[in-house]
């Protein structure tokens, strides 16, 4: 197998939060990305998965340098995005594209569909004429499954699913080798989020792209993913395919998130063993000493609160970090 | 057993500067007691402000017509006062986003004890004791201190756990949960989704519970109800529903949820766009988008019938092609 297009290694990022009073204030790093290593393969999709503030979006941005990461490596064909200064980040960035959860919001409303569209090619591709743009944005728009004849349109015209066929047209329009979905359908109706998620899958068909995609929904990430990561707390809980992720969850953390999934089957839903767990995701500001899950884990014992748990294989390409996975 | 809510021909709609919308047609609905009725539908299809209406809670702009009797009381008909007395002690309900619906500078205790001295006439004390019973009741952890927080000091969960609570003050005999979870992560959803099979159990009390969610239904309803572009499309026990839909969105919205249990190649997916309420289809608002369709569909509007196997359905297919 040839070189991973991308390799994460130790990546961190710390944000600065003032904490205590007005006078006696100081800094306390929120950890929201806590050492997180990963590679990703040319054509292939790494869900990641957590619960909302562990992280996963962070890692999204990081990865792009949208957010600058405190540590760690971020080796995108074997160049470190975190030493480049802005321009060869820029011109780095024409391989790398993002994709983002509300699908209005995300998109200027002052611009027509085309104009959304082509503006990367504006960015990148200087030498093409106006009518160049505007033809290779009808393609795109065919190909994502808008109607051509819609590219003068404003955004506040097409609904949520279209706005978001838009918003990946943009992601595609110059060709990139890697798109990083954050959230994209979780703003859409479950009519829709089929569409979307099909098309994605379809164009990685077609071009051979890589997508990092960002969900909190396990169903999904299921359906989209090849191999699954999960976050708690800004750490990686378990990595591994996903026949086996889902098959054989190791990590208690992944076992009680698939298990709080609500199956859309009666019979099955009563009848499962859920696996419940206690309380609220812990403040990232203090989380809690050695592994961050403990105080909600069902099996936590005393080396659990003295000593953080390394990530130890499970089996070819699946990692977990638990003292007692093996319990 | 009788109904304790009964909702006759709704109609609900809206004034705007385009024209009125009607966002909710000829809806029939009711909720026994001790009974969950889900309701089902997605963004648009007037699943909430059926319920919005039967609380007297529309927007300025929305005018209801029809019948909602809650044990006799006809609750479009009632004025404001009386609806006052109503709400709260006999249908109360639960709103989606935790944060925004409690009050943000009163404290916990305070917006669970005035429930109770608003309709009961209790003094502070009684209030306030009655308050940290309930608040056990529904598992918060640390009860007597949270009496003294206010709504911003507490997780997603737990604040969704005191309107939950807000909502049981006066043990009412129907409770509206509209997206009850849908703001939660999925570990805090089942704990929620927990203690509403609990209140089921325990309570007796009619549930209405509105969601997008198909697994959150298959888990909690006994009847289940789905709603698209403002009418009713199929009524009928979840284990019928979910066994064997017999509306094609139904099967549709069945279709392309993805699930954990199964594993599929591609999602199946319903085509099209929801339809735009301003602009209805003809015939069956649904036509555009079914695998079905046929000329029938075009013209002239399916109404909500009884099947041979004790479900309803508002559509003509029935199984043949071109019907």
């Amino acid at each position: 197998m040839s070189d991973p297009l991308l390799q994460v290694r130790g990546l961190k990022v710390h944000f600065p939060v003032r904490t205590g009073g007005v006078f006696v204030g100081q800094h306390t790093p929120l950890k929201a990305v806590d050492g997180v290593s990963f590679d990703l393969n040319q054509g292939e999709t790494l869900g990641v998965v957590g619960e909302s503030g562990c992280g996963k979006s962070t890692l999204g941005r990081a990865v792009l340098q949208l957010i600058g990461a405190t540590d760690g490596v971020v080796s995108w064909l074997g160049t470190d995005l975190t030493s480049l200064n802005k321009k060869e980040l820029i011109a780095a960035r024409e391989n790398l594209q993002i994709v983002f959860q509300d699908p209005l919001a995300s998109l200027d409303p002052r611009m027509t569909a085309g104009d959304i569209i082509a503006e990367p090619l504006r960015n990148y591709r200087p030498s093409l004429t106006k009518g160049d743009r505007r033809k290779m944005a009808e393609e795109m728009m065919e190909r994502v499954g808008l109607l051509p004849r819609m590219i003068n349109r404003y955004p506040h015209e097409f609904s949520g699913g279209q706005c978001q066929r838009i918003g990946i047209a943009r992601a595609m329009i110059l060709r990139p080798k890697l798109v990083i979905c954050d959230e994209p359908v979780s703003a859409l109706d479950v009519s829709i989020q089929a569409q979307v998620v099909n098309l994605l899958m379809d164009l990685q068909r077609d071009f051979g792209l890589a997508l990092l995609f960002i969900s909190h929904d396990l169903a999904i990430v299921r359906h989209i993913s090849h191999r699954v990561l999960v976050l708690y707390l800004g750490k990686v809980m378990e990595l591994a395919d996903k026949s086996a992720l889902y098959a054989t969850p190791r990590h208690p953390y992944t076992q009680a998130l698939l298990s709080a999934v609500p199956i859309p089957d009666p019979m099955k839903e009563r009848n499962k063993d859920r696996i419940l767990l206690t309380g609220d995701l812990p403040s990232p500001l203090s989380p809690p000493s050695g592994c961050v899950f403990r105080t909600r884990c069902p099996r936590a014992t005393s080396i659990c609160a003295e000593t953080v748990p390394g990530l130890e294989s499970a089996g070819e390409g699946h990692e977990v970090a638990c003292h007692h996975w093996r319990d | 057993m009788t109904s304790v809510l009964a909702i006759d021909n709704l109609s609900v709609s809206f004034a705007t500067p385009d024209g009125d919308v009607e966002a909710v047609t000829d809806v029939s609905l009711s909720v026994e007691a001790g009974e969950c009725l889900g309701l089902v539908g997605e963004s648009g299809s007037g699943k909430s402000q059926t319920f919005m209406a039967a609380m007297g809670l529309l927007a300025e702009n929305g005018t209801a017509n029809g019948h909602i009797s809650l044990d006799g009381l006809d609750l479009l008909s009632a004025d404001e006062k009386k609806l006052n007395t109503v709400r709260g002690e006999r249908i109360a309900m639960i709103f989606q986003d935790p944060m925004t619906s409690l009050t943000p500078h009163m404290k916990i205790g305070r917006q669970l004890s005035e429930v109770l001295i608003e309709h009961q006439g209790v003094d502070k004390e009684t209030g306030r004791r009655r308050a940290l019973e309930m608040l056990d009741r529904v598992h918060i952890p640390e009860a007597e201190r949270r009496l003294d927080m206010y709504p911003h000091e507490l997780s997603g969960g737990l604040r969704q756990r005191v309107m939950i609570a807000i909502a049981l003050m006066c043990e009412p005999e129907v409770i509206i949960a509209d997206e009850p979870t849908t703001a939660l992560d999925v570990t805090v959803q089942a704990q929620i989704l927990d203690l509403l099979m609990e209140v089921k159990a325990n309570l007796g009390a009619a549930i209405v519970l509105i969601t997008h969610d198909l697994g959150v239904v298959a888990g909690l309803a006994d009847r289940v109800a789905v709603m698209y572009a403002g009418r009713i499309v199929e009524q009928g026990s979840v284990a019928d529903t979910f066994a064997s839909p017999v509306h094609p969105y139904t099967q549709g919205l069945l279709d392309c949820t993805p699930s954990l249990d199964v594993e599929t190649e591609a999602l199946e997916t319903i085509s099209g766009q929801p339809p735009n309420l301003q602009s209805l289809p003809t015939g069956c608002s649904f036509h555009p988008r079914c695998p079905h369709v046929f000329d029938r569909c075009q013209t002239e509007r399916p109404l909500l019938e009884r099947t041979p196997s004790g479900q309803s359905k508002a559509c003509f297919y029935n199984g043949a092609e071109a019907g």
